[in-house]
């Protein structure tokens, strides 16, 4: 099914901790959203859920606008960042919860909650542990008791906060490869949250890049990583280096001193960002100029930290260098970004 | 360090105090214990085993014990399932709920801990008291409040309501709303999330609490005797008759009285060791002052 989030604002008291989101999530997608703690992830997933209600805007839920439904009305599936699982009841009980709470009318007969009950465990790979308690249950096996438990009433949407955080980091990998098996198998439409970018970029689909309650950019790992649209996204995502330039018609200059990179953003103080892969050494023309601060090498590169403003002010960056390099501690070395991005 | 496989070693806990000191530290609370509470308890019992089994049964089937016993069992049986109701809706608000003047309702329970039981007792006087306007107008109308069932049973439930909402309100704080959302999320609604999954997660220190509301509801003096009256075999509770009797001179029978609200008390004690024994987590969270 598909959700469209109009327009959302959401405020707790004076602070606002979403501004003006939107966002359209396809059937069946995979979507994580990423962001430093306290951007507003789990605020906007639990508005999608209706555990908070927006102060402004509106959630549609295919045509129509949930967003005045109760969590009961909009039957979705969420797997809460601790799980909460009820931990007076067994795996079984936990499970079945969401069957056996419904009116008469709707409830299935024992057998048939049991059928599925049993399915349900089975495709999360528990058989055998039904009448466990959480307690005796690891990180990971509680993780699949929670989305067993979700996915019992059917959920129209799956929304996940954190799913992996609490786990140690093997596990993470594990389950994470499992999550994308399942989301593909069962074709559920999926909102994940994470500050985890690594997760983010190799599990979903599209990631959603939140910052101060409002969305810096939406697009497929590639986007995000290839063509960030902001200064945030490129320094939260990934490894950048940052330096401060001036743009006077598409002339970009460094410290009063030409570095014959043009661009077409408008004049002004800017910052320039690049990878820290993504330079040359030059021998000579305009360049950035840098003295070698300390080295370390990593397994097929160095990763030099160089002091760009050449004494006078500290502006520190890394950039990698290439192995053949003659390169040490003290040496001055020229470089140009072939790939960067002004903002 | 070099001699990691050298012969295994006790470190000492980093807390603990010298053997001297912490013998010390045992032996001054056994003797205040034994001092304060054994002694004295331990005297009333004697006395009911030196007056004899005869003189304890003649005294409790004397009409005005009986009637004393009858009145404390039915005030306790009203008063607490009453404060059970109010100590789960208050630790329920002040633990899931966010609202203004919340640290005032939580002042506002632990009050009677503050206050003079006496007082809480005179707070009724004042106002169903025989020269109040509500007082006479309810009397008229043959519902008495003052000096009689009612008000003993308001001085009651004044007195003991902090118990089972202290008991409740530190742990549902530490539970936090997770689980609830989980089941409202899955469909439930507010009733079964809350038969189904809250109540669960605070039974034992729900029973905790009774138990312990239930002690002072039976044991209470001071504000009971002050909207009590006095009347022998009409609104005597039991420690307010264990008075009477001892006032009387018949020491033997107010001790005997006194064995029964004793054992009361040993039972409770006994009940909450075994709760604590059994599911020391969740119970003892709230310390009373
Ligand atoms: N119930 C609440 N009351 C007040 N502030 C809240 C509440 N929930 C979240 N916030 C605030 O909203 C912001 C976003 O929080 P959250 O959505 O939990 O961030 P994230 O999940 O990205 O870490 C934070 O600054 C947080 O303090
Ligand atoms: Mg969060």
């Amino acid at each position: 099914m598909d959700i469209r989030i109009d327009k959302i604002r959401k405020e707790f008291g004076d602070f606002p901790a979403l501004h003006d989101v939107s966002l359209n999530i396809r059937s069946g997608e995979l979507i994580a959203l990423l962001g430093p703690s306290g951007s507003g992830k789990t605020t906007l997933l639990r508005l999608v859920a209706g555990l908070e209600y927006p102060s402004q805007g509106r959630i549609l839920f295919g045509e129509e606008d949930a967003s005045w439904k109760s969590v009961q009305e909009r039957n979705v599936g969420f797997v809460f960042q601790h799980y909460a699982l009820f931990k007076h009841m067994t795996v079984f009980d936990n499970v079945a919860f969401g069957l056996r709470v419904r009116g008469s009318k709707d409830r299935p007969p024992k057998a048939e909650i049991r059928r599925r009950v049993e399915e349900l465990i089975d495709m999360v790979q528990l058989s055998g542990m039904e009448s466990r308690y959480p307690g005796q249950l690891s990180g990971g096996q509680r993780q699949r008791v929670a989305l067993a438990r979700a996915m019992a009433i059917e959920p129209r949407v799956l929304l996940l906060d954190e799913p992996f955080g609490a786990l140690d980091a093997k596990v993470r990998k594990d389950l994470r490869k499992w999550l994308r098996e399942f989301h593909d198998r069962t074709g559920h439409t999926t909102l994940f949250v994470t500050h985890d970018q690594e997760e983010a970029l190799e599990l979903a689909d599209r990631v959603v890049v939140m910052s101060q309650g409002k969305i810096e950019q939406v697009g497929s790992a590639d986007d995000i990583y290839d063509r960030p649209q902001s200064a945030f996204v490129f320094s939260f995502v990934g490894d950048s280096a940052k330096l401060p330039v001036t743009v006077a018609n598409g002339d970009v200059t460094f410290r009063g001193a030409p570095t014959g990179l043009r661009t077409s953003v408008g004049n002004g103080e800017k910052h320039i960002f690049f990878r820290p892969r993504d330079i040359a050494l030059q021998d000579d023309g305009p360049a950035f100029e840098g003295r070698i601060l300390s080295m370390r090498r990593l397994a097929g590169a160095r990763i030099a930290e160089i002091d760009a403003g050449l004494g006078e002010g500290a502006e520190r960056v890394e950039i990698e260098l290439p192995l053949g390099v003659p390169a040490e501690q003290g040496s001055v070395i020229r470089f140009l970004p072939h790939r960067f991005a002004i903002f | 360090m070099a001699d990691q496989q050298s012969a295994p070693h006790h470190p000492r806990d980093a807390v603990s105090e010298p053997a001297l000191v912490r013998w010390l530290l045992i032996l001054i609370s056994a003797i205040f214990l034994a001092l304060f509470l054994v002694v004295p308890l331990g005297t009333v019992v004697g006395r009911v085993v030196v007056a004899g089994w005869g003189s304890f049964v003649d005294t409790i089937s004397e009409s005005d014990t009986q009637s004393a016993i009858r009145l404390t069992l039915s005030v306790a049986a009203l008063a607490v399932p009453f404060n059970l109701v109010f100590g789960i809706a208050a630790a329920w608000a002040i633990a899931k709920f966010e609202f203004k003047g919340k640290t005032f309702l939580t002042t506002l329970i632990d009050l009677p801990f503050s206050v003079s039981p006496v007082i809480s007792g005179l707070v009724y006087v004042l106002l169903f008291g025989a020269d109040t306007w509500l007082g006479p107008q309810l009397k008229a109308m043959g519902f008495p409040i003052i000096f009689a069932f009612p008000g003993i049973f308001l001085a009651t439930v004044f007195v003991t309501f902090p118990f089972i909402a202290r008991e409740l309100i530190p742990l549902m704080q530490a539970q936090g709303t997770a689980d609830e959302e989980a089941a409202i999320s899955l469909g439930a609604s507010g009733w079964q999330t809350f038969i189904r999954v809250t109540l669960p997660n605070i039974k034992w220190a729900l029973l905790y609490g009774v138990l312990l509301c239930n002690a002072r509801a039976m044991g209470e003096f001071g504000a009971v005797s002050v909207v009590s009256g006095h009347v022998r075999g009409k609104t005597e509770t039991m420690p307010l008759h264990i008075e009477a009797l001892y006032n009387d001179y018949s020491t033997d029978g107010a001790f005997a009285v006194a064995s029964l609200l004793a054992a009361l008390a040993l039972v409770t004690l006994i009940l909450r060791t075994l709760l604590e024994v059994k599911f020391g987590a969740d119970v003892g969270n709230g310390r009373h002052k």
